[in-house]
């Protein structure tokens, strides 16, 4: 294919957007080095853009490092005999909820850096990461332990060097997964994001510009026209990143994709045209990937090949010792609370439980439907699915106070209508993941269906149901996932001077993060909310999965 | 020699799939290693590359013991096995790569030996643009370009369309044959009695379970070779003549009938149509060619029809009894009906299972298979599990609750 080898204009347009991208990364990041000066936060809408462009800062960061933890976790769980044990800790940390983690950690990153805004920008980012990394390790973790076994033969027999492998073979099929992954646990992320950005540790109240803490501040002002500003800027900021980050990517590792599968067009993205048709970046960028290959390659001959295995055993007793110190320290701060303390939270734990599941069968009951009648007209659904994904990103934090208000105002229980906020965030994962099973149906069934004139109840029970029941499962997961999170920012709301409470662990941890002398019960608290996740993971949803596999893959 | 194995043996999950196998490569020659399908064909293959080890014994590629994969071996995959992500050009380079070849060393070599196969123009494409003979021919590059002394083709052509096939062949063996290639001798698996004929210097038949090398039938004709030769004809009969030869361990376990042959009801009546529609009696390689099927794809439905005492092969012929021509003849309710007295009088595991049924109504699928499994290793009871569901329910004498996995007897 001839290229034209004069520059064109869609280089200068290039050139110009990766500008502006480093220029505002830098203006964000000079800022987050600063001393910190606890300036109340302006709710002057001029500040609005600076707040945004902070808030998208830490998301990027967080979302670099996610990645970077993934590139290296993934393999070092795949490749080496420390398998098992690091697949388990992934699981549990995939199960501790990340708002548990936030109020663990912020008081401990604030002392690395007294007198610094980055010790509590450190934290905020560490909540992000911690709600993207586990998830983007194990899609790559399991896409290198599902290779296809001719191209990994292929590599054993033309004796491929360890970093070709990686970037030739495993780094490339496992793209696809990782970019898609990469951009539902962004999506997740904003509700961390938000929640984070006003801390407390202990009675101090930490507030860091951003849109979060704007939309605090505007609450506790009861400002109407602020809150409403601070939804706006969200929503374009997580388009914003959407249209220059992800769908650029989605649409780019489709080339990755190692099964052609006949289904919907692959997604577009104009960046990634117009970023393609310019020749600079298209070489700038095949020029770097070869020089980089390059050198590695080259690095690799000169250092004698090392031999692969080294002996674990020595890391053993550092390990028990380490172990044995942390069950203590466990020990010595839990056993005062005293076992009553620890029945009283597992009884709230099952009203929370309570809460998740009922809410969870209601909005499956409401959006499964919808969701499998949207996805029977194919054009109509992927325009809405777009916006769903916009929808399912939108921190639904930010809309709690305003119904909690709402719901006192009507005097209804927070006690029951709770349950609502959890879900006001995650139904989405819901009604996508139904739109998307319904679209993937295949075209003869249903053509089967209309000529025996299946329809009414037959119909749902023998094909739209069963059909799609692989997605829905993953749609709930997903779902249950968030759910548990929201917990804890939605059974305690603020609205202006008042707070509300709902009996429930969520309540339980959030009251604990605020008080002094908060260890022992924030950390049972967070144990006993791990503990039901993993334990619904392994009893309800790990079955239901399982049997989706079997029984209902098409 | 450039390559020998000694005595070598390999078993999956405790069942043996190769013993005593030995084998020598002289430079110069092509050879065909032929099988049935699973048999060990590309088990050996692999052992011979050095991508599996073997239980025992040994093979030595120009002296040298083999202990993984080695420099001077390359092989072409059934399935093409290209990098999707990659294109035309860096497929081929990744050899190179791996050699520590520098780039523009590396990039003129993959030229060349894309030109060589016949892909010049196509450099910058990805292989899904590509149709499947030309992915294979870029198989053939990548193989060609690191320089290979002996290169393995695993069933290199099965995937290709017949006239796809022959092109590609034709072109290799022009290269092979002109001597432009470095490569000195050639391994080819394959399942295919005519490819091989056509292009190697002697066949080895790999018969028996577990499976050995029985038989090595040269095939001393000049090329260029022409299918309609009664000397080629002769040969390809005698490679089919080979493969139906049955080994003592085989009719052991066809005796107590625990091995069945993977036949579909529908497939196996259509065979005994056909052979009936040729006069009762059939030579193998014209069957193959009616029916539009592999051998591999025959051997079992021969298999099936004999145990069933429908058919009798011999000697690269197959002849249906007079239960088989009056089975291919009848109408599909009689058809089910003597299907049924066969089953029950001549495999016993069904005979076994329907008086089972008969007993005590219901029979869960796990305690079945746990009885094969004592038999057979597991991926083989499986197999057998479903061939003999498969057969019993066509035959009205199982039924099968999917839900509950228990067999049991069939609804009248």
């Amino acid at each position: 294919m001839p290229f034209p080898e004069k520059p064109n204009r869609y280089d200068l347009l290039a050139l110009a957007f990766l500008l502006i991208l480093l220029a505002l990364f830098l203006e964000a990041s000079r800022e987050a080095v600063a001393p910190f000066a606890p300036a109340e936060l302006s709710l002057d809408p001029r500040h609005l853009p600076e707040y945004a462009l902070r808030t998208a800062f830490r998301m990027g960061v967080a979302f670099l490092l996610s990645l970077a933890f993934t590139l290296v976790y993934a393999p070092l769980a795949a490749k080496t005999r420390l398998e098992p044990f690091l697949v388990s800790l992934l699981d549990i940390l995939q199960s501790v909820p990340v708002l548990g983690f936030l109020a663990a950690t912020a008081g401990a990153f604030a002392a690395l850096f007294p007198g610094r805004a980055l010790g509590f920008e450190l934290s905020a980012i560490f909540a992000v990461f911690t709600s993207q990394a586990w998830n983007m390790a194990f899609s790559f973790y399991q896409s290198l332990k599902t290779l296809p076994k001719d191209l990994l033969e292929v590599a054993a027999l033309y004796r491929l060097t360890p970093w070709q492998r990686f970037l030739r073979l495993e780094l490339p099929f496992a793209l696809p997964g990782l970019v898609w992954n990469g951009m539902m646990s962004m999506s997740g992320g904003w509700f961390f994001v938000v929640a984070s950005e006003a801390i407390a540790v202990g009675r101090t109240q930490v507030e860091l510009p951003g849109i979060g803490s704007y939309l605090a501040t505007a609450i506790a002002k009861q400002d109407g026209q602020a809150i409403l500003l601070a939804a706006g800027s969200m929503l374009l900021v997580i388009l914003l990143y959407d249209q220059f980050l992800f769908r650029p990517l989605v649409a780019w590792s489709q080339r990755f994709k190692y099964e052609e599968r006949p289904g919907p067009p692959p997604p577009r993205s104009w960046v990634l045209d117009l970023l393609s048709r310019s020749q600079v970046v298209r070489k700038a960028l095949g020029t770097l990937f070869s020089l980089a290959l390059e050198a590695l390659l080259a690095r690799e001959r000169r250092l004698a090949p090392r031999p692969r295995a080294f002996p674990l055993w020595p890391l053993a007793l550092p390990l028990l010792l380490l172990g044995g110190m942390g069950a203590w320290a466990l020990w010595r701060q839990v056993a005062p609370l005293g076992l009553a303390e620890v029945a009283k939270v597992f009884l709230l734990g099952f009203f929370t439980l309570l809460r998740v599941l009922g809410v969870l069968a209601l909005a499956a009951l409401v959006w499964v439907p919808v969701g499998i009648l949207l996805g029977s007209r194919p054009s109509l659904a992927q325009r809405v699915q777009a916006f769903l994904q916009v929808l399912a990103a939108f921190p639904a934090n930010l809309l709690y106070p305003p119904l909690a208000y709402a719901i006192v105002h009507h005097h209804l229980s927070l006690e029951v209508f709770s349950a609502f906020l959890m879900v006001l965030g995650t139904q989405w994962y819901i009604l996508f993941n139904a739109v998307a099973g319904s679209l993937a149906l295949p075209e003869d069934l249903k053509e089967a269906a209309r000529s025996f004139r299946l329809r009414g109840l037959p119909l749902w029970r023998r094909l739209l149901l069963p059909g799609t029941f692989p997605y829905l499962v993953t749609g709930l997961i997903t779902a249950s996932g968030g759910t548990w999170n929201a917990a804890i920012v939605a059974e305690v709301v603020q609205w202006g001077d008042t707070t509300w409470q709902a009996t429930g662990l969520g309540s339980y941890i959030a009251s604990w993060t605020l008080k002094e002398g908060q260890g022992p019960h924030l950390l049972l608290g967070i144990a006993a909310m791990s503990l039901y996740v993993v334990v619904l993971n392994r009893l309800l949803w790990r079955r239901l999965y399982r049997l989706a596999e079997e029984r209902f893959r098409l | 020699m450039l390559l020998t194995a000694r005595n070598v043996a390999k078993s999956f999950q405790g069942y043996p799939v190769l013993r005593g196998v030995d084998l020598a490569l002289r430079e110069g020659e092509i050879v065909a290693l032929l099988g049935r399908s699973g048999g060990g064909k590309s088990t050996l293959l692999r052992i011979l590359a050095g991508l599996i080890p073997p239980d025992e014994g040994e093979v030595r590629f120009k002296g040298r013991r083999v202990e993984g994969p080695v420099e001077g071996m390359a092989m072409v995959f059934q399935t093409f096995a290209l990098f999707p992500w990659l294109t035309v050009l860096e497929n081929v380079a990744l050899g190179l790569e791996a050699l520590g070849v520098r780039r523009e060393a590396r990039l003129s070599r993959a030229r060349e030996a894309i030109a060589l196969i016949g892909l010049r123009g196509f450099e910058e494409a990805l292989p899904k643009e590509l149709s499947g003979g030309m992915r294979q021919r870029v198989g053939f590059a990548r193989a060609l370009v690191v320089e290979p002394e002996l290169l393995l083709l695993d069933e290199a052509f099965s995937a290709l369309d017949p006239l796809t096939a022959e092109g590609l062949r034709g072109d290799f063996l022009d290269l092979w044959l002109a001597g432009h290639l470095s490569t000195r001798a050639v391994l080819m698996v394959t399942h295919n009695i005519e490819e091989a004929v056509a292009m190697a210097d002697r066949a080895l038949v790999l018969q028996g379970s577990p499976a050995r090398i029985a038989q090595e039938i040269p095939i001393p004709l000049a090329h260029p070779r022409d299918p309609g030769d009664p000397r080629f004809r002769d040969l390809v009969d005698r490679i089919y003549e080979a493969l139906t030869l049955k080994e003592a361990v085989e009719r052991r376990l066809e005796e107590e009938v625990l091995r069945l042959p993977e036949a579909r009801v529908g497939a196996l009546a259509s065979l005994a149509e056909a052979i009936a529609r040729l006069g009762g009696r059939a030579d193998l390689p014209v069957l193959a060619e009616e029916e539009g099927l592999e051998v591999d794809e025959l051997f079992p439905l021969l298999e099936a029809l004999e145990l069933l005492g429908f058919a009798r092969v011999e000697r690269g012929d197959v002849e249906l009894t007079p239960a088989g021509r009056a089975w291919a003849e009848a109408d599909p309710e009689e058809r089910k009906v003597m299907f049924a007295e066969h089953l029950l009088r001549r495999i016993p595991l069904m005979a076994r299972l329907h008086r089972l049924l008969l007993e005590r109504r219901r029979l869960p699928e796990e305690r079945v298979l746990a009885w094969l499994k004592d038999h057979l290793p597991e991926p083989e009871a499986r197999r057998v599990l479903a061939v003999i569901l498969e057969w019993g329910r066509y035959a009205g004498l199982l039924g099968y609750d999917k839900r509950g996995r228990i067999f049991l007897p069939s609804r009248p």
